[in-house]
């Protein structure tokens, strides 16, 4: 009949689920900590069955069968037939992270059931008193074939019928379509016209149904007015005929829904606040009212107008700005939708640790551009991991250096000039300077710690391979190391600093861009060419002297910074341009950062610091190794972007040869 | 063509009904809580509206009681869009006063046949 495509309500249905699978994981978490809130336990409630409903009518049988019986679970819970005890809430904890994966599954067009998930279905029905899984309503047991030529009804509304919305003349209506139908009305009931409420009913009817139609097919036309009305069916019988075998339904076949692969695209979305579309519409308007303002002045300027054409600039530069930060405001979203997913996970290790933690979350308001935000995460969880597995100390050993048994786990996020901040924070044992010099000096990081700063020191954890983990425990020697969290962080242009006093704690500073769509950076000319790089990245720019350069064996040539001997890389070289100046007091040589090691880039000369908006070299052109994007320049000429970490590895991978 | 008054906390289920019921010719508003529904009803006079049962701020029972004290709102209909196929809160929907119900899940041809056998 209609052909409404279901697939196209997907994707928001998944949405809200994990909308909904947050805030179910937050209520949990609070009840688990004794909140009691009947809210709370609403909240969990609504999420399950929210769930389930989407998932029943858009076809994912499997996740609707799953929460289905965590819904139950939960109605148990709510109506006060069971308390709201730890394991209720473990289980169901486990259940959201099921649901979860199991959506991401239905998503991708597979089958949500799997064997973990068919394990919790069991632990969760094997709760729900009686045990009883999910089971549809019983197939009604066929009943014996009647052999029913009519029906005679008779149905006499009670008077507040109309006040529900029920019409009789809808029943009539119904009856009529399933065959010939006579209605006889009784009318003895009917007051006096003086004492008549309209929107009351006094009639009566006796209705006659001239066709053989279904007991059920009869019901259905007064299922909503059962209990509202007197109401007397009849069937009238036929003589009876030889009645027709039922057939044992066979065992009905696995559900399969159908879903449609094809339409389930891996485009991300934004959700966007409505004030901030609005905001957009209305500076566009400003914008085209300046703009038709501008355009009077397209047939020439005399001189009266100019302080007019001034204005009218300076307001298109103010519209313009506004407009852009406007537009970049689109991509950020709140860092709470990071933060969210810590309670669960702090509360999951320590208890698997025996320690007692508090998590302190702060500036979960913060705004991240959705693209940090996504990548941010998992360098977080390592942070964390870390300072619950080897910075915070179990209750005996707090205790014994004479602080409370509880860890404090901070994470904070606020902004600090043209960056945002994100710091992991723990009160626990701080790094073991001496644990960590001994271990350097055996990987052969250094030769010795002496004279090494304690921010020196705790520096070296971020070098490739090093490990304090003194015993492997479950949580460590299983992910990335210190280094990878760098190397993440340092993708998203960003930086990863430490703090650690010993005895009492360590503090994680990961400084991060607003927003990665746009990148302050130094222009810098390379013959006739321009090259962007990143201001993130340089230590410093220096003129070299002559005497400062050595060649090395295989072309190479260093350069002395400092107290260290740096590679220099003439960009004219690298990216095949000709640069006009080839003595290296002539040129520049920017110091660049990247992965740990430092590079000299040698180029012609600086001409300034200014904002990029970065343009994808590989959706224009094709991915060129040291060339991370490219933008427009004011003149409207196009610059490269460098690549700082691809310079370096090149760099490394040519001093390996 | 009516004008409906479409009530869920649900996004996905809400435009669901929505779409559906405006590819019929409906015209249809949508509210995501009883409370909004409320709030709606009182400025404009819809001719049936669906609510769905569990919803934060105001669930769809309450909401149905509270509007059955509307002015112009006595004998309109109203239908619970409910999961519960037990005959608790139907019965709960029917005693504040809705008209009748919609067992969830439902397709867009059962939601429109519903939807007719209301309006005629």
């Amino acid at each position: 009949m209609s052909k409404v495509d279901l697939a196209q309500f997907h994707k928001a249905f998944h949405e809200e689920s994990l909308d909904g699978l947050d805030a179910m994981e937050q209520a949990l978490l609070a009840l688990d900590e004794g909140a009691d809130d009947p809210e709370l336990i609403n909240v969990v409630f609504r999420a399950a069955h929210s769930i389930k409903g989407g998932a029943a009518t858009f076809g994912f049988t499997d996740v609707a069968a799953f929460t289905h019986v965590a819904e139950n679970l939960m109605d148990e819970v709510r109506s006060g037939r069971r308390p709201m005890e730890k394991a209720v809430v473990e289980l169901l904890l486990r259940s959201g992270d099921t649901v979860r994966d199991m959506l991401a599954l239905s998503m991708a067009g597979q089958p949500a059931a799997t064997a973990e998930s068919q394990a919790l279905l069991a632990e969760l029905s094997a709760m729900v008193s009686g045990g009883g899984a999910a089971t549809p309503a019983a197939a009604k047991a066929a009943a014996p074939a009647e052999s029913i030529e009519g029906w005679d009804i008779a149905f006499r509304p009670f008077d507040y019928l109309l006040k529900t919305g029920n019409d009789p003349a809808r029943m009539f209506r119904e009856l009529g379509a399933l065959g010939p139908l006579r209605v006889e009305c009784d009318a003895g009931k009917l007051p006096a016209l003086a004492d008549m409420d309209a929107s009351s009913s006094y009639l009566g009817w006796t209705l006659h149904l001239d066709a053989g139609a279904k007991r059920a097919a009869v019901e259905g036309v007064f299922d909503w007015v059962d209990g509202d009305c007197d109401l007397t069916l009849t069937p009238r019988i036929a003589a009876p005929v030889a009645a027709a075998p039922v057939a044992a339904p066979a065992a009905p076949a696995a559900p399969r829904a159908v879903r449609d692969v094809a339409t389930n695209s891996e485009a991300s979305s934004v959700r966007v606040g409505i004030e901030k579309i609005d905001t957009l519409i209305n500076l566009v308007g400003e914008l085209v009212i300046t703009q038709s303002m501008l355009s009077q002045f397209q047939d020439g300027v005399d001189a009266s107008q100019l302080e007019m054409l001034r204005h009218g600039l300076a307001q298109l530069g103010r519209h313009t700005r506004e407009l852009q930060e406007s537009v970049m405001s689109i991509r950020m979203l709140p860092i709470s939708t990071v933060f969210n997913r810590f309670p669960r996970l702090v509360r999951d290790l320590a208890q698997k640790l025996d320690k007692k933690v508090v998590l302190d979350l702060r500036g979960e308001t913060t705004e991240l551009d959705k693209t940090v935000l996504e990548k941010i995460g998992d360098p977080l969880v390592h942070l964390v991991r870390n300072a619950i597995d080897h910075g915070l100390e179990v209750p005996a050993k707090r205790l014994a250096a004479g602080k409370g048994d509880t860890g404090t786990l901070r994470m904070e996020a606020f902004h600090r000039g043209g960056s945002i901040v994100v710091e992991v924070a723990d009160d626990g044992a701080g790094l073991n300077r001496d644990a960590i010099v001994a271990k350097a000096v055996q990987r052969g990081i250094i030769a010795s710690g002496d004279g090494m700063s304690d921010d020196a020191v705790a520096d070296l954890i971020f070098e490739a391979g090093f490990s304090t983990a003194a015993a492997t425990t479950d949580l460590s020697g299983r992910g990335v190391g210190m280094d990878v969290v760098r190397r993440n962080v340092m993708d998203l242009g960003g930086t990863v600093g430490i703090r650690s006093t010993q005895g009492s704690g360590t503090t994680f500073t990961i400084t991060l861009p607003l927003t990665l769509a746009i990148i302050d950076g130094l222009t810098a000319a390379v013959g006739e060419e321009t090259y962007i790089v990143p201001l993130v990245s340089i230590v410093e720019s220096v003129q070299v002297k002559p005497d400062a350069v050595r060649s090395v064996v295989g072309g190479g040539e260093l350069f002395r910074f400092r107290d260290q001997w740096l590679p220099i890389v003439r960009l004219f070289d690298v990216f095949g341009c000709d640069g006009r100046r080839r003595a290296i007091d002539e040129g520049i040589v920017i110091v660049v950062e990247g992965e740990g090691t430092r590079i000299g880039l040698f180029v012609d000369e600086l001409i300034g610091q200014q904002q990029a908006v970065v343009k994808s070299l590989e959706a224009n052109y094709r991915r060129v190794v040291g060339i991370s994007g490219a933008t427009i320049l004011a003149d409207g000429s196009v610059a490269l972007i460098a690549d700082v970490t691809g310079l370096v590895r090149m760099q490394g991978r040519r001093k390996a040869a | 063509m009516a004008k409906i008054l479409a009530v869920d906390d649900s996004a996905s289920m809400r435009s669901m009904v929505a779409f559906t019921l405006r590819g019929a010719g409906h015209d249809v508003d949508e509210a995501d809580n009883g409370q909004a529904a409320l709030d709606t009803a009182r400025g404009t006079k819809f001719d049936l509206v669906l609510a769905d049962v569990n919803m934060p701020v105001m669930d769809g029972i309450s909401m149905v009681r509270e509007m059955r004290t509307m002015a112009g709102y006595s004998g309109v209909p109203i239908l619970m869009l409910t999961t519960e196929s037990n005959p608790e809160k139907k019965m709960e929907g029917k005693a504040a006063g809705a008209t009748g119900w919609l067992v969830k899940p439902f397709d867009p041809d059962q939601l429109l046949a519903t939807v007719a056998r209301v309006l005629g």
